[in-house]
């Protein structure tokens, strides 16, 4: 556990594990959070947010890192998500928040990642976007989203 | 417009979700990079796209685009079908380009998102 977390006012917490072995796998974590958030009752547009921002997060993890894991914590007034990974980490994280840069290799773009809008979307989508990275060592990612 | 007009339009194949016909669309985007496509799509939206994995099933799902046309004939596994279905995703396929196909459906009316 890389990031803070603040065990007040959790109605419920799940945590998934990202593994990089076999990329056609990416999405599944993303995919039950989605359904979690449905059955919960949670406002469409928010899932949509939720989803598309999780999702840009576990493919970074599936693409970049060693493995990692992902934790949604439901509190009454928000949902935060908790990405973090070991592996190469980001040297330089005002260049990865640029549009357009990416370090993913040719491999992933032929499957349809890779444009270096991940990172930008995750920011976008949500209402607050934390991330802090050690080279060699990890990257971790706090996204908060209000209800 | 109805996706049984846009599968009419480009002689599409029906591969899956037969019964979600009468579905109807504002908007296509298509691409075949699903990074942008998850930075740009709205809802509403029928997806074109030449790629062909589990990934495009995930991106559609996570945006709630419900109906996706693979362009240049290109064919879904059955796994990638299989996900589909969990999923309500009608599926389409047409022998026309990205370029032909977007052609088609915009002089039919049918516009593309602003991004």
């Amino acid at each position: 556990m890389i990031l803070a977390r603040d065990n007040n006012d959790v109605a419920m917490m799940k945590d998934f594990e990202v593994t990089t072995d076999d990329f056609s796998s990416a999405g599944i974590a993303s995919s039950k959070i989605k359904k979690i958030l449905r059955q919960i009752g949670i406002d469409s547009g928010v899932i949509r947010r939720i989803a598309i921002a999780t999702y840009e997060a576990e493919i970074n993890v599936a693409i970049h890192s060693y493995g990692g894991k992902i934790e949604v914590y439901i509190k009454s007034d928000r949902v935060e998500i908790f990405v973090e990974d070991t592996g190469p980490g980001i040297a330089d994280l005002d260049l990865a928040m640029q549009k357009g840069y990416s370090t993913a290799s040719k491999e992933i773009r032929e499957l349809g990642f890779g444009a270096g809008m991940g990172l930008p979307n995750m920011e976008k989508c949500s209402d607050d976007f934390h991330i802090e990275s050690e080279v060699e060592k990890y990257t971790a990612i706090k996204m908060t989203f209000n209800l | 417009m109805k996706i049984r007009q846009i599968a009419e339009l480009l002689d599409c194949e029906v591969i899956i979700g037969e019964e979600f016909l009468d579905r109807e669309v504002k908007y296509a985007f298509g691409s075949d990079l699903m990074s942008d496509v998850l930075a740009y799509t709205e809802e509403d939206t029928v997806l074109l796209t030449g790629l062909c994995n589990n990934q495009v099933i995930r991106t559609a799902e996570m945006l709630d685009l419900k109906t996706i046309v693979f362009v240049r004939g290109k064919c879904p596994s059955e796994d990638v079908i299989e996900l589909a279905k969990e999923d309500d995703i009608l599926i389409l396929r047409t022998e026309h380009t990205m370029y032909s196909a977007s052609g088609i459906l915009y002089s039919h009316g049918l516009e593309g998102t602003s991004i």
